[in-house]
C-alpha cells in the first residue's frame, strides 16, 4: 500500500509538471484552443470558410457564450465527474476498512496478492 | 446476444434516435467545430457510429444485468471521461487542448461500451458549451468514442498477451488512444478539406501538424491519470474488478 501511495504521488506530480512547464517555458503565449487552430487551418487550405451551422446555444443566445459562463459550465462538467468518482471511491475505501475489521477480507483472498 | 422484448425495443429506440440525428443537421466529430464539416460527411460519420453505439448499448445492458454492481464501475468510467475531457491543459505549442479520458472505459468494458459513455459527454459539450457540435457529433463520436477506445483496447490486450506489466499496459493504452483520437480527427478534416496541392494526404499532414504536437504531452498526462485511477480501483474495488473480468479470481456474488 505504501508503495502504491508513493507511485500515485510521483505520477500525479509528473502530470502536474507536464501541464505547468509549458506555461512557464512559453511566457506570453496565448494558449488558445487547438480546436480553434483547426478552424484557422481549414481557412488556410480552403480559403474563407463560413461555418454552415451555428451551435444551438449560440443561436439561442444570439451570440457567443460569455467566457465566464463557459468556464462555469466546464466546472459543472468537472464537478459532476469528480462527484461521481469521489462518491464511489469513498464507498469502496470504507468498505475495505470495514471488511478488514470484520475479518471478511481473508475470504476475499488478500487483495495485495493481485499486484 | 439474448434478444428480449425490452432489448429489441431499446435497439429500435436507438435506431430511431440515430435516424433523427441523420435527418437533422448531422455531423459530430471529436471537436471538429460546429458547422465545419459538409453535411454529407456529417451524415456518413453518424451512420458509421450507429452499429457501435447499439452494440455498446447492448453490452452495457448485459453487464448491468449480469451484476447490478457493475453499474458503479460504469458510472466511474463515464465520470472519468467527464472530468478528463473538461480539463483544458496548456501544451508545448502554446495552445491549449484537452484529453479524452476514454481509455479507462475501454480497458474495463471494451470499446463498444465506451462509445455510449463518450457520446453523452460529447452531447453535453456540444449543447451547453458550443464545443464540438451537434452537426459534427457523428464524426466526433467516431474519433473520440470509437476509434480511440478501439486502439486503447487493442493495445491493452496486446500488453496483456505479451505479459507486459499491467500498469505499463494501461499507460500505453490510454496514451495511444488519446493520440489516435486526434489523428482520426485530422484525417476526418482532411477528407473534407483536401488541400489543392497534395490532396487528402497533404491536408492530413497539415492538420496533424496542428493537433499532434499539442496533444503529445496531454496524451502522457492522460496515461498517467488513467494509471492512477486504475491503481485506486485495484486497491479498493477488487470485487467489482473481478466481476467484470478485469482481475482474475472467482466472481463474488453480492
Amino acid at each position: 500500500m505504501s508503495k502504491n501511495t508513493r507511485t500515485v504521488i510521483l505520477l500525479l506530480a509528473a502530470a502536474v509538471l507536464i501541464a505547468l512547464i509549458p506555461l512557464f517555458a512559453l511566457k506570453g503565449a496565448e494558449f488558445g484552443g487547438s480546436d480553434d487552430a483547426g478552424s484557422v487551418m481549414v481557412e488556410e487550405i480552403h480559403g474563407e470558410y463560413e461555418p454552415w451551422f451555428t451551435p444551438v446555444l449560440e443561436t439561442a443566445l444570439g451570440g457567443e457564450i460569455p467566457g465566464e459562463v463557459e468556464s462555469l459550465i466546464f466546472c459543472v462538467q468537472t464537478g459532476i465527474g469528480v462527484g461521481v468518482i469521489a462518491f464511489f471511491m469513498g464507498r469502496f475505501v470504507e468498505r475495505k476498512k470495514w471488511m478488514k475489521l470484520t475479518g471478511k477480507e481473508a475470504e476475499e483472498g488478500a487483495p495485495d496478492a493481485v499486484h | 446476444m439474448p434478444k428480449t422484448k425490452k432489448e429489441k425495443l431499446l435497439l429500435k429506440a436507438s435506431i430511431a434516435f440515430a435516424a433523427m440525428f441523420a435527418v437533422a443537421p448531422v455531423s459530430n466529430a471529436m471537436h471538429i467545430m460546429e458547422g465545419y464539416l459538409p453535411a454529407g460527411y456529417c451524415v456518413a460519420w453518424g451512420v458509421v457510429c450507429l452499429p457501435f453505439l447499439i452494440a455498446g448499448f447492448i453490452s452495457l445492458r448485459n453487464k448491468t444485468r449480469e451484476n447490478r454492481r457493475n453499474l458503479t464501475l460504469i458510472a466511474m468510467s463515464g465520470a472519468f471521461i467527464f472530468v478528463i475531457s473538461s480539463l483544458k491543459i496548456p501544451s508545448v505549442t502554446g495552445s491549449c487542448s484537452h484529453m479524452t479520458g476514454t481509455g479507462l472505459g475501454a480497458i474495463l468494458f471494451g470499446p463498444a461500451a465506451v462509445s455510449v459513455l463518450g457520446i453523452i459527454v460529447l452531447i453535453f459539450q456540444a449543447v451547453l458549451l458550443a464545443h464540438g457540435g451537434l452537426t459534427t457529433l457523428g464524426a466526433n463520436t467516431f474519433s473520440m468514442a470509437i476509434a480511440g477506445p478501439l486502439v486503447s483496447y487493442g493495445i491493452y490486450k496486446l500488453c496483456e498477451k505479451t505479459k507486459v506489466n499491467r500498469r505499463v499496459g494501461v499507460f500505453l493504452a490510454a496514451c495511444a488512444g488519446d493520440l489516435f483520437t486526434y489523428c482520426v480527427t485530422s484525417v476526418q478534416l482532411a477528407l473534407a478539406y483536401p488541400s489543392e496541392a497534395g490532396g487528402v494526404a497533404a491536408s492530413a499532414v497539415k492538420f496533424l501538424g496542428v493537433f499532434a504536437p499539442t496533444q503529445l504531452p496531454l496524451a502522457v498526462i492522460e496515461g498517467i491519470l488513467t494509471v492512477v485511477i486504475v491503481i485506486g480501483m485495484e486497491t479498493y474495488a477488487v470485487p467489482e474488478l473481478r466481476s467484470i473480468g478485469f482481475l482474475s479470481g472467482k466472481k463474488e456474488v453480492y
